[in-house]
């Protein structure tokens, strides 16, 4: 059984968050990086597989300021293989290019099972899991908290909004967009990852070209604007809709 | 069980055992008599499966696996209540307890609510998990300036390492301003870290994380090393006692006082501000890594007998029988794991053994106590009027 899990930082919200000066991305000069939560749960997941089922679990990353630290720390924990996608990232990547990166690095592994958070809030043209999934043409099923393995298969526990769980099968190999691992991630000690910086190697493989296309282009970032109160409409549906038709067309959306 | 297993638990047990010996004072547990002083002695030693004297028995029985599999030992708050009475002289706490804590986070064995304290720490070198930015934060109301090192470029006196709680908590932050001010109205040349300053990592030790201890030590003296100063002051006992007693082991080697030790050599110079509040009954509870640990005893009651009308009251646990506040090795952040275990509070017996002692203020000296005792002047019943007040803040009031 090969589990590949994919991890990358997204920006640390314990800092305030300032947008650069072209005003449509973040100032990188104060950004503090971490492990995107889900990708954290997911590395988790994981190992908690290869504990059940003596899975080989390989850790894949694109190389972010920090990104080793984030690795050797799954190798303490247990993780087989460390790959660190290496190659000219200036720009910065949006989840497209995420996704078609991975899906070339990850074809070489014969995966049975990829895991990866299902979301990320740098994800602005959608999460890389759904996409990952599409090129490499396997099932997807996201906002999972619970994998059991079984031949050939996995049956997992999909949360729903509401409080709704629901269990399917999915044949594999599939990818997993997980929500929440079984039990929380586990704390490491700093002996352990400094013992696994000494013994552990991240395998690099270099990335040719970055292709963003399909994403979004971002023309302007701001933070909330204060605006002026809100108008509450009453009276009945028929009245509120009317009234609406009204509003639309005064401001000109009609 | 099988043979095998029963030469694994052994091996297991002897291997512990044998890593004792290692430690300083470490040969002394061969000394053990097997009075059990040390478990009796214990805040918490009813709750434990496994108290300090029970311990040492399974070790010698080379049953050390079966300790292995039991969490009571988080309850242990590395108070030293168990090596101050030890007759053997025992390293029971610096030893014993904290390598047992070791060995269970390295198997992983760790209550989740201290995992959060030790990512934090790991992550932004504060176990409140906040941005190393705003470590200075604190400092903004005040109507004179509080030089950080890294700006102000200039030599000082005196290097103040404020710590987590007094730079980030915001109970704690009103203290941390009083002590400001006081080196302020005292002329002292001083200076701070600020976003530059990491945990001094103490209690994190004592939770069995000797790694993270030793990466915050070694950022620490880097960092002391960048300026240009005479003597460190704390205002956290346990970065006192962090510097005083682990850093040297590591080469960080600089004079270091405890803020009540400090005022207290000024005491002529502070005497003159001081008009008092009025009378006041106060009791004050001795810190474990001011007192017991380091045998800072006089200094803190000299600074509160200073304030005119303060008459000191003593509670039945005192100097180095204190009763610790629950927040030591790890306590702070493992009150709810506390709560499921025994559902008591360490510092609800405090603040009894304060009313009991007939204190109007509970005086402490320590970061961890404030929101702890205040919170349980609100669930002892008779403990509603009992204020708890820092030394810093008691000296200030008394200056109005």
């Amino acid at each position: 059984m090969n589990i590949v899990v994919i991890a990358s930082l997204v920006p640390d919200l314990v800092e305030e968050l300032e947008i650069g000066p072209n005003g449509t991305a973040l100032d990188t000069a104060w950004l503090r990086m971490v492990i995107n939560e889900f990708d954290d749960h997911a590395i988790e997941q994981a190992i908690l597989l290869k504990e059940k089922n003596n899975a080989h679990v390989t850790v894949l990353a694109i190389d972010q300021d920090g990104i080793d630290e984030v690795l050797y720390t799954a190798a303490a924990k247990d993780a087989n293989r460390l790959v660190k996608l290496v190659g000219e990232f200036e720009e910065g990547f949006n989840s497209h290019a995420l996704a078609r990166a991975f899906a070339e690095a990850i074809k070489d592994f014969a995966p049975d099972l990829i895991l990866i958070g299902v979301q990320a809030h740098t994800n602005i043209d959608g999460a890389v899991g759904p996409l990952l999934a599409s090129m490499l043409n396997m099932p997807y099923v996201g906002y999972i908290s619970g994998v059991n393995l079984t031949d050939g298969a996995a049956t997992i526990r999909k949360e729903y909004p509401g409080g709704l769980i629901g269990e399917m099968k999915v044949n594999l190999p599939a990818v997993l967009g997980i929500q929440a691992s079984e039990q929380p991630p586990r704390y490491v000690a700093v002996s352990k990852v400094r013992q696994a910086m000494k013994t552990a190697t991240i395998d690099e493989q270099d990335v040719a070209v970055l292709d963003q296309s399909g994403g979004l282009a971002v023309s302007r970032m701001f933070k909330p604007e204060v605006t002026g109160g809100a108008t509450m409409i009453t009276g009945s549906e028929d009245e509120i809709a009317a009234k609406l038709v009204d509003l639309f067309k005064e401001i000109g959306a009609l | 069980m099988t043979d095998i297993a029963v030469q694994q638990n052994v091996r297991v047990s002897r291997q512990f055992f044998s890593s004792l010996y290692e430690l300083d004072e470490g040969e002394r547990f061969k000394a053990c008599l097997q009075c059990a002083t040390c478990s009796g002695a214990c805040p918490f030693g009813y709750l434990m499966e496994y108290p300090p004297g029970r311990l040492i028995s399974y070790l010698r029985a080379d049953l050390f696996d079966q300790v292995l599999k039991s969490d009571t030992i988080w309850l242990c708050v590395s108070c030293y209540a168990c090596t101050q009475v030890c007759p053997s002289k025992i390293p029971v706490t610096a030893g014993l307890m904290t390598r047992v804590k070791e060995e269970l986070l390295l198997a992983g064995n760790v209550p989740n609510e201290l995992q959060d304290a030790l990512m934090n720490t790991q992550r932004y070198g504060n176990p409140l998990g906040e941005s190393p930015r705003k470590r200075a934060d604190w400092t903004t109301g005040l109507d004179f300036e509080v030089p950080i090192l890294a700006k102000s470029r200039q030599p000082v006196d005196v290097l103040w390492f404020v710590g987590d709680y007094p730079s980030y908590h915001p109970r704690i932050q009103g203290i941390t301003k009083k002590v400001a001010l006081l080196l302020n109205k005292l002329g002292i040349n001083f200076g701070i870290l600020g976003p530059e300053e990491n945990s001094d990592g103490d209690s994190q030790r004592l939770a069995g994380e000797n790694g993270l201890f030793e990466s915050m030590a070694e950022k620490n003296g880097k960092t002391f090393s960048k300026y240009d100063f005479k003597e460190i002051i704390t205002t956290d006992p346990h970065a006192y006692n962090a510097i005083k007693n682990e850093y040297p082991k590591l080469g960080i080697k600089y004079p270091v006082k405890h803020y009540t030790e400090f005022l207290a050599e000024r005491i002529d110079a502070l005497k003159p501000f001081l008009k008092g509040n009025g009378q006041l009954k106060v009791a004050y509870h001795d810190p474990c890594y001011l007192g017991r640990v380091n045998g800072v005893f006089d200094e803190p009651r000299a600074l509160l007998t200073a304030i005119p009308g303060v008459e000191l009251v003593e509670m039945s646990h005192h100097k180095t029988n204190s009763l610790c506040c629950g927040g030591g090795g790890g306590g702070m952040w493992l009150d709810g794991f506390q709560w499921e275990k025994g559902h008591v509070r360490m510092s609800e017996w405090r603040v009894k053994e304060a009313v009991a002692a007939g204190a109007e203020i509970l005086a402490v000296a320590c970061p961890y106590e404030p929101p702890r005792f205040e919170d349980a002047t609100k669930t002892v019943a008779g403990a509603e009027k009992l204020l708890v007040k820092d030394i810093a803040e008691l000296l200030v009031d008394a200056m109005k």
